[in-house]
């Protein structure tokens, strides 16, 4: 084991291949977890069948990329994030971080990555935080100086002075998770993993988390997997995303291509002088009438200025607006197609 | 091995100095603990109030054995108890959290909550062994000496495995818990009276199967001059360490198979 | 009342649910029951008639003990961690503002879970003795209904004392050392690891009429058929009378407990 200086990239030990300076931090190649499950049929009969909850996903992150996970529940986010850390064994595939195999490895890959569980603390339930950080230190053999460093940055900008002698139990959700994050980072991990890290947090509280996370990915370059709900989590953190359901990986891409492959679309606000039955014009529909006001759908990839000029010329125009798709909408979209694919 | 000593000895320190901050509470908890482990060596000290002696034994053997599966099993409660809780870890998802530190996960379970106040059992245990040994006539040779301490160790050393041993089993049974109560305390409790007293096969049992006898009653019948339970020679009182390792060995095969379990099955 | 029907019947479902710690609870009760007996019979070997009972008697007792051992919570409410843990996190104003009544509440709960516990862990252990020895059972049918009302007097006195346990959380940084000194006086002042007949002079005398006795000894020797008659009017009332005291102690507590959260403002 690489002793006290765990914060420093071995790069020496790592087989990741390199492509033009760069490594792929994140490595996973068609990487498969099957469940067993045992479900009650009858009274005293019971059926065996196999959940793919990953099922053949691949994807790289180079180091010091700051990437968006999302699926909705169940698609197999968690699952991902499980055999990322060596909590779960991979049933197939291959799967490396930072060159080392998390199942085979896990200890030793222990040092070198940080995990935030949204759901449940990584702090100890009953000792104040100072005393989980204190741990921390030891458990990870952080160097003194460095550990003093880390944890003063950490304080100062996720504002934990005040907490520092308060056990966490007593701590609220928003806290708590800001304590849970410096305990992540504080041995300097080159990953960090954020499974649902502004579940249930006030708007305060997710506004800090964020611009923490984005500070510490520019000036650290540490690299971050997140998972969410919360689509503008990945708005204002991540370049880059990846769609998750069923256990397949459905997209994987910069956040505005998304718009294109959901093939969403824009909608056109028209305030008319007074009520009128639907527009008719080729290339949209309309959605909703309400009074004066028409909304039409039209394809976000297709411009609005020929079918604002078809309008003005047929219609009694007073004032007309375009709304962009949003994200959440996008991602519905996905969802509902694949599910009427499958 | 030393790095889970090591995590072990972090983990327990922080929980030490954590209670020591109220003083008052701990010295409380301390004294309910001593006094509340004591009440089953009441019940001996009642029994002898009406009898002279269990199935041939005298009060004080009956005290020595009390006294060294007391000990012995106090100590394990001390600093292994803990891992019964692994159960509710894993039904409430806190076992992922342990799993991403860089130190051996039964470490971190064990030392877990570790309380100085399960030294009361130890001191209570303690207490009746030395009273017993005020008490006891016995030829006292060299061998006999050393094998004192050498049987409450490996007591402590063997319920403590049979503890891991129980925790791993909640790797497939969340709600298992009591079983290894049966073993663990249901042992101490057994242990506490001469083996004549029970079925035969139970007592075998305790020697060929489940060699829980290896605890005390082997090297403690050996050290009172009488014959080894279940038909066993006499030098197998010397084998008492020897038992503690295999149980180890056991103790951490079954461990490492319940992690395995629980990494591919996420439960 | 209905309401209360309906969480005892949520408290019976909700243990029936956990099987396997059902089944662990049985097994470890009956390897008990084992060692239990086996000194017992040492000790009946030595002073027959001690206490009053004969071999067969004390070691049905011994049985009687492992069946009640959770039906009658001598180790614990099994619902005090929890209402403890309500009170600590604060969450127990919500309960104390509902309509229904928060003492009620968690009697019902206690109720579902005794009748569960007296079925699942209690008749297994308790044919499984009465195969491996010779034990003494009822001569009357009616014996086994007057033991059930007993036990479930033992019931209700056994909740009133962890329902005041788990209220001292209120008062009590830490109730680590308050549950211990309950469970203590559980397992030793019922009868459970020595029957309070046994019990020599005073020590005997006082603990037989502590309320911990309406839990074991005093259902044991309902069952026993050494109260009878019209001496079950004396048991019973015993037993109720330590309930009332019991309940009437935990609705002042829970009064003042009230009082002192509204003050708080929760």
């Amino acid at each position: 084991m690489a002793g006290g200086d765990s914060f420093v990239p071995e790069y020496g030990e790592l087989s990741g291949d390199m492509r033009d300076g760069t490594y792929d931090f994140i490595e996973l190649d068609g990487v498969e977890k099957v469940f067993d499950v045992r479900r009650r049929t009858g009274r005293f009969r019971r059926e065996k069948h196999q959940v793919r909850a990953v099922d053949g996903i691949s994807f790289r992150v180079p180091r010091g990329e700051m990437v968006g996970y999302i699926g909705p529940n169940g698609a197999g986010k968690s699952t991902t994030i499980k055999m990322l850390t060596g909590i779960l064994t991979p049933s197939g595939g291959r799967l490396r971080v930072a060159g080392i195999d998390p199942s085979r490895d896990r200890t030793r890959l222990a040092r070198r990555i940080g995990v935030v569980f949204g759901q449940r603390t990584t702090l100890w339930w009953d000792l104040p935080l100072r005393d989980s950080y204190r741990l921390v230190h030891r458990m990870y053999r952080v160097p003194d100086a460095r550990f003093r460093e880390n944890l003063e940055r950490c304080v100062e900008l996720l504002d934990l002075a005040e907490l520092l002698e308060v056990p966490v139990r007593q701590l609220s959700l928003g806290q708590r998770m800001r304590g849970d994050i410096a305990a992540a980072l504080l041995h300097d991990p080159e990953v960090l993993y954020l499974d649902e890290p502004t579940i249930g947090l006030d708007v305060i509280s997710k506004a800090k988390v964020r611009d923490f996370l984005r500070d510490l990915n520019a000036e650290r370059g540490t690299t971050v997997l997140l998972t969410t709900h919360d689509l503008t989590d990945i708005e204002q953190l991540c370049k880059r995303v990846m769609v998750i359901d069923h256990g397949r990986l459905m997209y994987d891409g910069p956040l505005g291509g998304l718009h294109e492959v959901g093939e969403s679309e824009r909608t056109l606000v028209v305030d008319l002088e007074r009520e009128l039955p639907p527009i008719t014009a080729d290339g949209a529909r309309v959605v909703k009438v309400e009074g004066p006001r028409q909304w039409l759908a039209f394809p976000a990839a297709r411009s609005a200025a020929p079918l604002v000029a078809r309008i003005a010329a047929d219609y009694p125009l007073v004032d007309l607006s375009v709304r962009e798709p949003d994200i959440e909408s996008v991602i519905a979209k996905m969802y509902a197609e694949r599910s009427a694919d499958g | 091995m030393g790095a889970g000593l090591r995590a072990y000895g972090l983990i327990a320190a922080m929980w030490v100095r954590s209670t020591m901050t109220y003083r008052f509470s701990f010295a409380m908890t301390l004294l309910s603990n001593f006094t509340a482990t004591g009440f089953d060596f009441v019940v001996i000290l009642l029994m002898f109030g009406q009898v002279d002696g269990l199935g041939g034994f005298s009060f004080a053997e009956v005290a020595f054995l009390y006294g060294t599966t007391g000990t012995a099993f106090g100590l394990a409660d001390l600093s292994l108890g803990q891992v019964q809780r692994l159960g509710r870890r894993v039904r409430d998802g806190t076992l992922d959290t342990l799993l991403v530190r860089p130190v051996p996960v039964l470490a971190q379970v064990a030392a877990d909550r570790f309380a100085l106040r399960r030294l009361g059992r130890v001191t209570q245990g303690l207490a009746v062994l030395v009273w017993s040994l005020v008490l006891l006539d016995v030829a006292w040779t060299p061998a006999k000496v050393v094998l004192v301490p050498v049987t409450v160790l490996s007591g402590w050393l063997i319920f403590s495995a049979v503890m891991v041993v129980g925790a791993a089993f909640q790797f497939w049974a969340q709600d298992g818990s009591e079983v290894a109560n049966a073993f663990t305390y249901g042992g101490n409790t057994l242990l506490q009276y001469p083996p004549v007293i029970f079925a035969q096969d139970l007592v075998r049992g305790v020697v060929y199967v489940v060699p829980l006898a290896f605890v005390n009653w082997v090297p403690a019948l050996y050290v009172l001059g009488r014959q080894a339970p279940g038909g066993l020679p006499g030098w197998a009182a010397f084998v008492s360490p020897v038992v503690a390792a295999v149980f180890w060995v056991v103790a951490g095969l079954a461990w490492r198979a319940g992690i395995r379990s629980y990494r591919s099955t996420g439960s | 009342m209905r309401l209360y029907a309906a969480v005892a019947a949520g408290g019976f479902r909700r243990y029936a649910t956990y099987r396997v710690a059902t089944a662990a609870g049985v097994f470890t009760n009956t390897v008990f029951g084992f060692i239990l007996a086996y000194t017992y019979m040492a000790l009946w070997d030595e002073r027959p008639g001690l206490g009053g009972y004969d071999m067969a008697e004390a070691l049905a007792y011994v049985w009687i003990g492992q069946a009640l051992l959770a039906t009658c919570g001598l180790m614990g409410g099994g619902f005090e961690d929890e209402l403890m843990e309500r009170v600590k996190t604060g969450d127990i104003a919500v309960d104390l503002y509902r309509p229904a009544d928060l003492q009620l509440w968690w009697l019902s709960v206690a109720v579902g879970r005794s009748a569960f516990q007296l079925l699942g862990r209690g008749v297994a252990p308790m044919a499984i003795g009465a195969l491996a020895f010779d034990l003494a059972l009822p001569e009357r049918p009616l014996t086994w209904v007057a033991f059930l009302v007993s036990v479930a007097l033992g019931v209700v006195v056994s909740f009133a004392v962890w329902f005041l346990v788990a209220l001292s959380a209120f008062w009590l940084m830490d109730g680590a050392g308050v549950v211990q000194v309950a469970w203590l006086s559980g397992t030793f002042f019922s009868g459970m690891l020595l029957p309070l007949t046994v019990f020599p002079g005073a020590l005997g005398e006082v603990a037989r009429l502590l309320p911990w006795a309406s839990l074991l000894q005093v259902p044991a020797d309902v069952f026993l058929e050494k109260r009878t008659g019209w001496e079950l009017v004396g048991t019973y009332a015993f037993q109720a009378g330590w309930a009332v005291v019991l309940l009437a102690a935990g609705r002042v507590l829970q009064a003042v407990a009230t009082r002192r959260v509204v003050v708080q403002g929760g």
